[in-house]
This record gives structure tokens, C-alpha cells and sequence, in this order.
């Protein structure tokens, strides 16, 4: 029986009675589509169109269409405007650098991790570790914020008082003093995510065929050349995939990282505003919808370029593991 | 066929390993440092969420005078107590997370397994379509902006409890998981046999192949039950309404201003009494730890399905 099906299906595209036939014929499957469509329509489709905002003086007429469309046509005023504040450098800075650096520790210290995690002769405590490890990354960044803050706090955090009092070093105003944050931040980010990312690698390498290491045990390899020779070459796919979809997503900050952890402390804007954080201020706080609207299709549009570079990168390694 | 999901089974890691390092293993010292490092890491991952615990339980007086530490000298439990009896607001809050996450980790299972099923589905001619319809969202996107005026303006459902759902019912990175789910799991003989006796495409979904993906439904059920359960970017964006605070913004609005909490209650007593009554460092660190204990008892799943989530992804077809 299922031999007849899969002929029929080989034979149908030649057969091709167009969009409606097949409407009729499945009619069960589009229905089943159509949740699905309407929550990408109104979620991603219409605010993808809704960009133009960006190249128009918004002004409320009314309804959201009417808005769109009676507002003025500025062309690329917003962006002009946008690109002369200070801000424009500092949070294109601020989220690229911080990515590099979150791209470079989140692949060498969960690879090292992992490898080492693997060694360990004892296998329950393995378990133990890794459990421990992944526990951060189920916690949302306003719980994060929340130990950042015993941690920080000026008055009663367990740094100023716990420690820095017990060596007769004066408290500092760690909400106050950008020069700490590039390391809180990262310190957070790895704290959130490396346990994650060692899971990734840790489930690659106990997928990875043990013939390959018992015929290099066989030919006297030590350890330390099969982690070199054998391990990390069949990584390193993974680790290729790993880095390029994060190197698409450079342009994209972690909201919750740069908003909530420094408390959205404005004295500490310097290291900490990113792209994200700036278009959710203007737009929120101080109610700037044509700068908002600019700088958020500036992340768009540059993002996008991004994903498409580093996919057709990653087209080129292996076909199979390309987003598209 | 089912290999995929084999490899990712905890035991199997576990018999991988052992039959990794049968020949020669690394040595006792280097075994022993090894150990210490991630001893010492999952002492650095532990502490922090153990201080807020210990902050929770620690006297407001001591608090005050000494700070938060590790070691308080006077246990108390008046922060729970506080919280239990005169935190109207903050059970309303757990009671909208509840209520969110229920609603949207069903809807959602709902959106994502429809959305996935054909797509998996050989006869259905316009399956790659669809596919990149879904996929091109995770590309490019309009932005904040134009997004907000969509659930502002367009379709007003700023300050319902639907702003905390809805936005979230469909993924495309979960769908694409549960759609190499269903066609590595179902063979498409199966649905033929079905159709052949008599069972229409909504009765072979519902009877045959949801009861033989339960793993990966389970999956992307915890998937979602996490990002809702833990989000507070919907409500900072939308809500407005103190009464559709969900526990996570409410915590938000706590950690910003500690007098919030007192502020909720005054309505039932009079405010001042409240306010000095109140053990408002411990109390606001109780309310984190509440809102973490649903996720440290279902943690041994959320570990077990993530991981399994994490190789299905990766097996992407």
C-alpha cells in the first residue's frame, strides 16, 4: 500500500492542477496551517511592512493604517537625525563588541568544558556537575538581576560588605561606576549560558563513534592526542554552526542582560546601552517614535545582512546545516 | 529512525562514556584537578541563587545592620509570613503567571503542532513554502516600533491578559523541532492506512499521531511553559495595569522600588503600619525564590526534555 502512495505523490507535480485543487484535496491541512499563519501575519508580517514608520513623521490618525499612511513622508530625516546623536556610535559599539566577546568565551570555555566534562572518570559526579551547570540557564534575567543585586547592592550587597569590608577596602558604588560592567555583564552572560552550551558540545561528543578511539587506543594514542586529533576535528562542525548563526545575530543584543542586570542605571549607559536598549528607551521612556522606529531599522536591516552572510557561509561548509 | 532520539537518552551518554574510556583514562591527578574545576564552577553557578535564598530567610533587622552574607546569625521566617498573609499583590501576580502559562503552553502546543504536521506531511505540495514563511520570521523582522503599534493600535490588546499569550503562540524554531519530529516518528504508511480505513485527516492527528510524538509534545510543552513562565519583556512592554502584573514584572517593579509591594496592600490596611511592618529587603528576595521554586521542582524534566530538544534541533531535517 504505501508503495502505490509515494507513486502517486512522484507523479502529481506533472499533473498540475494548480493552487485550488490541492486547497480541495487537503483542505484539512490548510485549516491546520491557519492558526499558525494568523499569529506570523500579526506578529512578524504586518510589522515587517510597518518598517516604513522608520522614513515617515509618525502622528496618530485614528487607526494604525490611517496612521501609516496620512503621517508625513520624511525619507531619511530619521536616520540623518539618528545617526548625528552620540548615541549612535556608542550602542553599535557596545553590541558588537560585547557579541565578539560573548561569541569568542561561549565557544572556547563550553568546548573546554565539555571535553573535560567527558574525561571525568567518575561518571555519576559528571552528572552532577553538568546538572549544576545547566540549573542558571532556566532562571529569567530578572532573577539574575535580582542575585546581581545581593551581589552589587551598595548599601547591603554581599561584595561590599561581605568581602571588600573584611580587607578595610572602602564600599564601591558598583551602579554608579561604569569601568566594573564590561565584566559584571559578561560575568552574567557567561554565568546564564555556558552550562547550556557545554550540553550542546557534551551531547555532540557522546554521539560521536567509539571505534574511531578504541583504534586509537589500539595504536597507543594518549589522551591528550585523542582530545587533539580526534575529538575537537569531529567538534568542529558543530562549533563552526554554533559560531556563525551567533555571528548573524551580532547586531542583536540581549535585552535582558543590558536592561536588567545594571537596573537600567543611567550613569552606567556608557558600557552598557546597546541597540536594544536605546530603541526600547525611546520608545517607552522618552517617547522618540521616529528615533526608535530609525534605530530599530537600522538593527533590522544590518541584522539581516548579517544572517544572510553567515548562512551563505555556513551553505558553503555544510549544505545540510544552513537555517535556509 | 528512532537513533536520533536514542543517542540523546541519558543512559546512553552514560554507556558512551564508560565505553569511551574502557582503554586508558586520564590519570588520577589530572582526574582530581578536573574535578575541582567544575567543583569550583558549580559552586560559582550555586552561590548566588543560594544567597538570595539565605537573604530570604535571614532576620531584617540583621539585614539592615549587616548587609547580606552567607551566614546570618538570626533565622527568620517573616518574610514568607509576609508574604503569605498580607501579599494580595503578589498572589495575584503568581496567580497571572499561573494562568498565562497554562493557557499559552496549551494554545501554543496547539499552533506549533498544526503548523509543523503538514509540513511533515510528503503529499502536501506547498510544505517548503510554508516552511519558509515560518523560517524567514527568525531572519528579519520589523523591530520594536512598528511591532508595538501592531498590538497598540492595529488589534488593542495592550492591558489584556491576551498581550501575555498571544504574542508568544507561534516559534519557528520549535515548530521546525517538532516538525522533523513527526517525520522521523511517523512513517507516512501509517496515515495511509488510517485514511484508508475511514479516519479523516483531523481523527488520524488527534488518535494516531499526537499519542505516538507524546516525547516531542512534551518537548515543546516545556519549552513554552519556561519562556511564559519566565517572561517579563511583554509585560514591561504592554502592561500597564498593576492588576496584569505577572510575577516575573512584578519582581521588576520590586527590585526598583522596594515601597512597591506595601503599595498593593495599603488598599486593605492602613499604609503606614504596613510599611514599617514590613520586612521589605527579605520579602522582595522571598518573591524571588518563589518564583524559581516551580522551576527547581520540575527541574529534573526541564534537564531531560531541553536536551533532547537541543539534539532533535540539531538533527534538523
Amino acid at each position: 500500500m504505501p508503495k502505490s502512495s509515494s507513486k502517486t505523490t512522484v507523479i502529481k507535480p506533472n499533473v498540475n492542477k494548480g493552487f485550488l485543487y490541492e486547497v480541495k484535496k487537503n483542505w484539512a491541512l490548510f485549516v491546520m496551517l491557519i492558526p499558525g499563519v494568523l499569529v506570523l501575519i500579526i506578529n512578524n508580517y504586518i510589522p515587517m511592512f510597518g518598517i516604513v514608520i522608520a522614513f515617515k513623521r509618525y502622528r496618530f490618525h485614528g487607526s494604525f493604517a490611517s496612521s501609516i499612511i496620512k503621517s508625513e513622508w520624511v525619507g531619511l530625516k530619521n536616520f540623518e537625525f539618528f545617526f548625528k546623536t552620540p548615541y549612535a556610535y556608542t550602542i553599535t559599539r557596545n553590541t558588537i563588541l560585547y557579541n565578539l566577546l560573548f561569541i569568542i568565551l561561549g565557544l572556547v570555555i563550553p568546548v573546554a568544558f565539555a571535553i573535560l566534562l567527558n574525561e571525568i572518570t567518575n561518571k555519576r559526579s559528571a552528572k552532577v556537575y553538568q546538572s549544576l551547570m545547566f540549573l542558571p540557564y532556566f532562571l529569567s534575567w530578572i532573577v539574575v538581576s535580582y542575585l546581581a543585586y545581593s551581589l552589587f547592592s551598595i548599601e547591603s550587597g554581599f561584595i561590599n560588605r561581605g568581602i571588600l569590608s573584611v580587607f578595610g577596602v572602602d564600599a564601591v558604588r558598583w551602579y554608579f561606576e561604569p569601568k566594573y560592567w564590561p565584566f559584571i555583564l559578561t560575568f552574567f552572560q557567561l554565568w546564564k549560558y555556558t552550562g547550556y552550551n557545554t550540553v550542546v558540545y557534551l551531547a555532540t561528543i557522546s554521539g560521536l563513534d567509539t571505534e574511531y578511539y578504541e583504534a586509537a587506543e589500539i595504536d597507543g594514542a594518549s589522551k591528550l592526542q585523542q582530545i587533539r586529533f580526534i575529538t575537537i576535528p569531529l567538534l568542529k562542525s558543530v562549533m563552526i554552526i554554533m559560531t556563525l548563526v551567533a555571528v548573524g545575530r551580532i547586531f542583536n543584543a540581549d535585552f535582558g542582560l543590558f536592561y536588567n542586570v545594571p537596573r537600567n542605571s543611567g550613569q552606567l549607559y556608557s558600557v552598557t546601552d546597546v541597540i536594544d536598549t536605546y530603541v526600547y528607551r525611546s520608545l517607552r521612556n522618552t517617547n522618540n517614535i521616529s528615533m526608535a522606529a530609525a534605530a530599530g531599522t537600522y538593527q533590522a536591516i544590518v541584522g539581516c545582512i548579517t544572517v544572510f552572510t553567515s548562512n551563505y557561509i555556513v551553505r558553503k561548509i555544510d549544505r545540510d546545516k544552513a537555517l535556509f | 529512525m528512532d537513533k536520533s532520539f536514542e543517542v540523546v537518552d541519558g543512559s546512553n551518554i552514560e554507556k558512551n562514556k564508560l565505553h569511551k574510556s574502557i582503554g586508558n583514562q586520564v590519570s588520577t591527578t589530572s582526574n582530581f584537578f578536573i574535578n575541582l574545576l567544575f567543583v569550583a564552577n558549580c559552586v560559582l553557578c550555586i552561590a548566588p541563587i543560594l544567597l538570595i535564598i539565605i537573604i530570604s530567610f535571614t532576620n531584617e533587622k540583621e539585614l539592615l545592620v549587616d548587609g547580606y552574607t552567607f551566614f546570618p546569625k538570626t533565622l527568620s521566617l517573616k518574610a514568607y509570613d509576609y508574604v503569605i498573609t498580607a501579599g494580595d499583590t503578589i498572589w495575584r501576580a503568581y496567580g497571572v503567571s499561573i494562568l498565562v502559562t497554562v493557557v499559552g503552553t496549551i494554545l501554543s502546543v496547539f499552533v506549533i503542532c498544526f503548523y509543523a504536521y503538514p509540513l511533515s506531511r510528503q503529499v502536501f505540495k506547498y510544505k517548503n513554502f510554508f516552511s519558509f514563511f515560518a523560517y524567514f520570521t527568525m531572519i528579519f523582522g520589523g523591530g520594536l516600533v512598528p511591532w508595538y503599534m501592531v498590538y497598540t493600535q492595529l488589534i488593542p490588546i495592550k492591558n489584556s491578559i491576551w498581550i501575555l499569550i498571544v504574542p508568544y503562540l507561534m516559534n519557528a524554531w520549535y515548530m521546525m523541532i517538532m516538525r522533523t519530529f513527526f517525520k522521523t516518528t511517523i512513517p507516512e504508511s501509517i496515515i495511509e492506512s488510517a485514511k484508508i480505513d475511514g479516519a479523516g485527516e483531523f481523527r488520524t492527528f488527534f488518535v494516531i499521531v499526537l499519542p505516538l510524538c507524546k516525547a516531542g509534545v512534551a518537548t515543546i510543552a516545556l519549552f513554552c511553559t519556561l519562556a511564559y513562565w519566565n517572561d517579563w519583556w511583554l509585560p514591561l512592554v504592554f502592561i500597564t495595569d498593576n492588576k496584569l502584573y505577572n510575577i516575573q514584572y512584578l519582581m521588576y517593579q520590586t527590585l526598583n522600588s522596594i515601597q512597591y509591594l506595601a503599595s498593593g496592600s495599603a488598599q486593605f490596611s492602613e499604609s503606614s503600619k504596613v510599611l514599617a511592618d514590613m520586612p521589605s529587603e527579605s520579602a522582595r528576595m522571598a518573591i524571588a525564590v518563589i518564583s524559581i521554586g516551580p522551576i527547581i521542582f520540575a527541574y529534573p524534566f526541564f534537564q531531560k526534555y531541553f536536551i533532547k530538544g537541543l539534539t532533535i534541533g540539531a538533527v534538523k531535517g
